[in-house]
């Protein structure tokens, strides 16, 4: 028997793909296999873990949680397009980068695009409200602490205007 | 001259493909390759009585189905058990798929490859497998009963008994004017990586060569278990690590079945193959590690002085032994951390139970040992009624015995001999950073206000950078750029970084300039593989050392052209100049000299056609010399190096909800001479984590019939930011090995090792009641205030 499939089209970090796939298909599955984007990663597939967390209009979703067919309609930002126009790091991975916030890099773009959203709602984080913004990502390799200090950071160069 | 890199934080050449989400994990590799599903048993122990994959053949989209029935030669052979010891009388691995039975609920049974995973889970389901249900052994104490065996050839459920001692520990005891004996329990846990297993093959038939992608610790171990299973030659098979998720030990295990059935799948099928471990299946057929029970007696003097140590204990090993022995010896070797007994006598059994098995999670051993042997100097400390820390004190190898043998055999089968450190000197810098002689104060001000506080301390040595060795490659290309090939893998530990630092030091040129591969065969097909903290001190070392030959011959060559004595010139920033003068040579020009040319291909080649360079009377390549400007060499020390740390830690207890706090976490740590003292820093806050969650949160929940309950991260408690201390204090102390030459010792492990031991240690100290059995958890801890009070006849 051959799987029902279903046309659609899925906006992501502004490039609109078309791709056909079955009503069951993930979001992170399309997302990683059908358009290649291979940042978002899966680390539980059961929406705990938040290493698949992408943007759907610029809030947070776990993309394990989601069907690709429940995301037309809406602007997807993955850790591919966190970086700025020219190329350059954007804020939250400048950050991480500074502050030492990755070590495997597994975990890091589920981060990255959970910070980016909570530092866009809260600018200005103290350390406390920087620890509740990711406490729904694991990571396993850094103890947290310097994400912690990158989350701060991120605020800091943004409101630098280094987010051009 | 540049300035030294080694010692300063370095920001990692690692992180920008990181963060921009370009990094290639095994999954990311090959879009086009067939999924691999595997069937795995749903029973802890059974007979396979048939198998019908009948009805699988028909499903669109699915290319193969296999069972044992299936396999052939080596590949119907059992997988290897890596690590034989002469003690392990009674070892046994499974099959790639299950041959008659099964011995754990994970266990692979029969595999699909199909256009897609969704496809090839769906194809699972319509294999029907018959099976003879046995009863499980589950637990040590099941285990040690053996009532019941896991394999009927195996009496007693005992694959090795081992004993070592130095001196006679139990006269010691019996000679001793104070005695105590404490039974102390560890559970199992794990090591729980965010990316699971996983493994891509292509046989490429033009070249008769097979290409694979393994999310492992270890490359050049997969790649001859690939080549011995499948029956091809080493030199027709590549494997190739890419950016791994985390490891912490699991990926060190090798082959899996998978690791074999992908290669094979690929070769027969003609098109790649990929197989990508989901969440579940890395709980149930993956491994764990961590659980044993331990009697221990102790016999010490009015000081606290060990005269003797006597350590039985019990070790869960699983249902199979394909990693040997090495974590119940590593416990019975590392427990005696920073101190000397007068005597010592350890004895362990390794244990079958239908469950998971066991290879080495960070640490691999040592937090039980660290827990033994610590949780015996509080219970001496409050025997005495002494202050805990001097109890550890009067035990302490002083820094003047180094090297120090404690006439022990360690798990690399050499002496268990330190080679330095200075642990008093780290005891006054912890007690510092934690504030021990002022807690007491702390402790008033805080039940002043109806808190209740308790502060730990715990002290362990870690053999690190084992051997046999580890090799590198240094070639300096015509461009100057530097690329660096060591075999072993990485697994967020920045070793692309931290190598590099060590070869712009060495060779004298830009960091950036400077490109390290690791885990890739092709480049370096000589390693062991990346475990025990041994990367930094074995490739770093390694690196050196080829970095080093590189260097002479750049000046050797540098010498002739520029005319000038080789003690004259200097290398910086990719340049050779003779010292104060003009006259220098780019390294990119020595390359290009370096390699003597019959054809021109670019502009820098043609300096160095035969009719432009080399003295016509000579051979153009010396006798004894080769063509390019490369170093290569390998580093085998003679036994390992020795780090060791002291961690302590404040918590608070809440007296209705028992609730477990943490208020103050600090570490010294000394792992020789630093590298990247950043890098350093975040493996030890990454090993703190992870000893928390072993100490207050993970634990695998079997029920008696094998199965895993927890096997989610929705049951399985790793801790968040909201569980970790909101920080540790770090303090370092280097005292260099002398083992090698950049005087390092490697800290990968190190702060997982005593959290544990801390934790029971502050948590008895808070509650006043004996903790023997970790992790503990609030409810349990609540069950101990019940107990207790249940005892001294209060009520609760
Ligand atoms: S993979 Fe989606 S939350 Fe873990
Ligand atoms: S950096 Fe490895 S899991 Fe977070």
């Amino acid at each position: 028997m051959t799987e029902k499939t279903h046309e659609l089209r899925l906006t992501v970090n502004g490039v609109t793909h078309e791709l056909t796939v079955p009503a069951r298909r993930l979001l992170s599955d399309a997302l990683r296999h059908d358009l290649g984007l291979t940042g978002t990663h899966v680390g539980c597939e059961h929406g705990v873990c938040g290493a698949c967390t992408v943007l759907v209009d610029g809030k947070p979703m776990r993309s394990c949680l989601m069907f690709a067919v429940s995301a037309v309609d809406v602007e997807i930002t993955t850790v591919e397009g966190l970086a700025h126009q020219d190329g350059s790091l954007g804020p939250v991975q400048q950050a991480f980068r500074e502050c030492h916030g990755l070590q495997c890099g597994f975990c890091t773009p589920g981060f990255l695009t959970t910070i980016t959203a909570g530092i866009e709602e809260n600018p200005d984080p103290t350390e406390d409200e920087a620890r509740d913004m990711i406490a729904g990502n694991l990571c396993r390799c850094t103890g947290y602490q310097n994400i912690v200090k990158a989350v701060c950071r991120a605020a800091e160069l943004k409101a630098q205007g280094a987010d051009r | 001259m540049t300035t030294k890199l080694m010692g300063t934080k370095v920001q990692r050449v690692e992180d920008d493909r990181l963060v921009r989400g370009t990094g290639r994990y095994v999954d990311d590799v090959a879009p086009d390759a067939l999924h691999v599903a595997v069937l795995r048993s749903p029973h802890a122990h059974a007979r396979i009585l048939s198998i019908d994959v009948e009805a699988v053949l028909d499903i669109e989209g699915v290319h193969a189905v296999w069972t044992y029935e299936d396999l052939d030669g080596a590949m119907a052979e059992p997988l290897p058990l890596l690590i034989p010891h002469p003690t392990l009388t009674h070892g046994r691995t499974q099959y790639a798929l299950a041959k008659d039975e099964v011995n754990y609920v994970g266990e692979a049974i029969a595999m699909v490859v199909a256009d897609n995973r969704y496809l090839a889970e769906d194809a699972l389901a319509s294999i029907v497998v018959d099976y003879e249900l046995l009863p499980a052994v589950v637990g040590i104490e099941t285990a040690r009963a053996a009532e019941r065996l896991v394999h009927d050839d195996v009496p007693g459920n005992v694959a090795a008994r081992m004993e070592q001692s130095n001196g006679d520990a139990a006269a010691a005891i019996a000679a001793a004017p104070h005695t105590l004996s404490l039974d102390l329990a560890i559970e199992r846990s794990a090591c729980m990586p965010m990316e699971g297993r996983g493994v891509v093959a292509k046989w490429d038939a033009d070249n008769g060569r097979l290409q694979v992608w393994s999310s492992t610790q270890t490359s050049t171990g997969v790649r001859a278990a690939v080549a011995a299973k499948l029956g091809l030659d080493l030199l027709k098979v590549d494997v190739i690590t890419p950016d791994v998720g985390g490891g912490f030990g699991v990926k060190i295990n090798h082959p899996w079945p998978e690791e074999v059935l992908v290669p094979l799948a690929a070769m027969r099928l003609g098109r790649p193959v990929k197989f990508t471990e989901d969440r579940r299946e890395h709980f149930i057929s993956s491994a764990h590690e961590r659980a044993q029970l331990h009697h221990v007696e102790v016999g010490f003097d009015d000081d606290g002085r060990v005269l003797g140590l006597d350590v039985r204990f019990w070790h869960d090993h699983g249902a199979y032994t394909p990693y040997g022995l090495i974590v119940p010896i590593i416990t019975s070797t590392q427990l005696l951390g920073p101190y000397k007994p007068g005597a010592y006598h350890v004895q362990f059994d390794s244990l079958y139970t239908n469950t998971v098995i066991v290879t080495p999670y960070r640490g691999a051993g040592r937090p039980q040992g660290c827990f033994v042997m610590e949780r015996t100097m509080d219970a001496i400390a409050a025997s005495l009624g002494k202050d805990r820390a001097e109890v550890r004190a009067v035990n302490f190898i002083q820094p003047d015995e180094f090297p120090y043998d404690h006439g022990l055999i360690f798990q690399d089968g050499r002496e268990l001999e330190y080679d330095s450190g200075d642990y008093p000197a780290m005891l006054t810098k912890i007690k510092d950073l934690v504030g021990w002689d002022e807690f007491e104060q702390f402790r008033a001000e805080m039940a002043g206000q109806g808190r209740r506080v308790g502060i730990g301390l715990a002290c362990y040595v870690e053999g690190t950078g084992v051997g046999p060795y580890e090799g590198a490659h240094v070639h300096i290309e015509t461009s100057g750029k530097v690329k660096v090939a060591t075999g072993l893998t990485s697994q967020g530990q920045g070793h692309q970084t931290a190598f590099a630092q060590i070869v712009a030091d060495e060779l004298g040129v830009r960091f950036e300039d400077v490109e390290v591969t690791t885990g890739d065969t092709r480049r370096m097909p000589y390693a062991v593989g990346t475990f025990a903290s041994r990367a930094a001190v074995m490739s770093g070392s390694a690196i050196h050392k080829a970095a080093k030959k590189a260097k002479e011959k750049a000046l050797r060559i540098a010498a002739e052209a520029l005319e000038a004595d080789v003690e004259d010139l200097e290398i910086a920033d990719g340049v050779v100049s003779v010292r104060g003068t003009d006259a220098s040579i780019p390294l990119g020009t020595v390359a290009v000299l370096s390699n003597p040319l019959r054809y021109a291909f670019d502009e820098a080649s043609k300096a160095a056609t035969q009719f432009s360079v080399g003295d016509p009377g000579k051979p153009p390549v010396a006798e004894g010399d080769e063509p390019g400007l490369e170093g290569k060499d390998f580093y085998s020390p003679p036994r390992s190096t020795f780090a060791s740390g002291m961690h302590a830690v404040i918590v608070e207890t809440d007296p209705d909800t028992c609730e477990i706090k943490i208020l103050k976490y600090a570490v010294v740590h000394d792992c020789g001479h630093l590298i990247n003292p950043m890098i350093v820093e975040g493996q030890i806050h990454g090993g703190v984590a992870q000893g928390v969650g072993g100490a207050l949160y993970e634990r695998m929940a079997y029920d008696e019939s094998g199965q895993l309950l927890n096997a989610s991260f929705m049951d399985f408690l790793m801790p968040y930011v909201t569980e970790v201390p909101t920080s540790i204090d770090i303090d370092h102390l280097e005292t260099p090995s002398p083992l090698n030459p950049l005087g390092i010792k490697g800290a990968g492990e190190a702060g997982v090792i005593p959290g544990s031991a801390a934790f029971a240690a502050a948590i008895e100290d808070a509650e006043r009641l004996s903790i023997t059995a970790m992790p503990i958890s609030p409810s349990e801890l609540f069950a101990l205030r019940q107990a207790a009070s249940t005892n001294a006849g209060e009520t609760p």
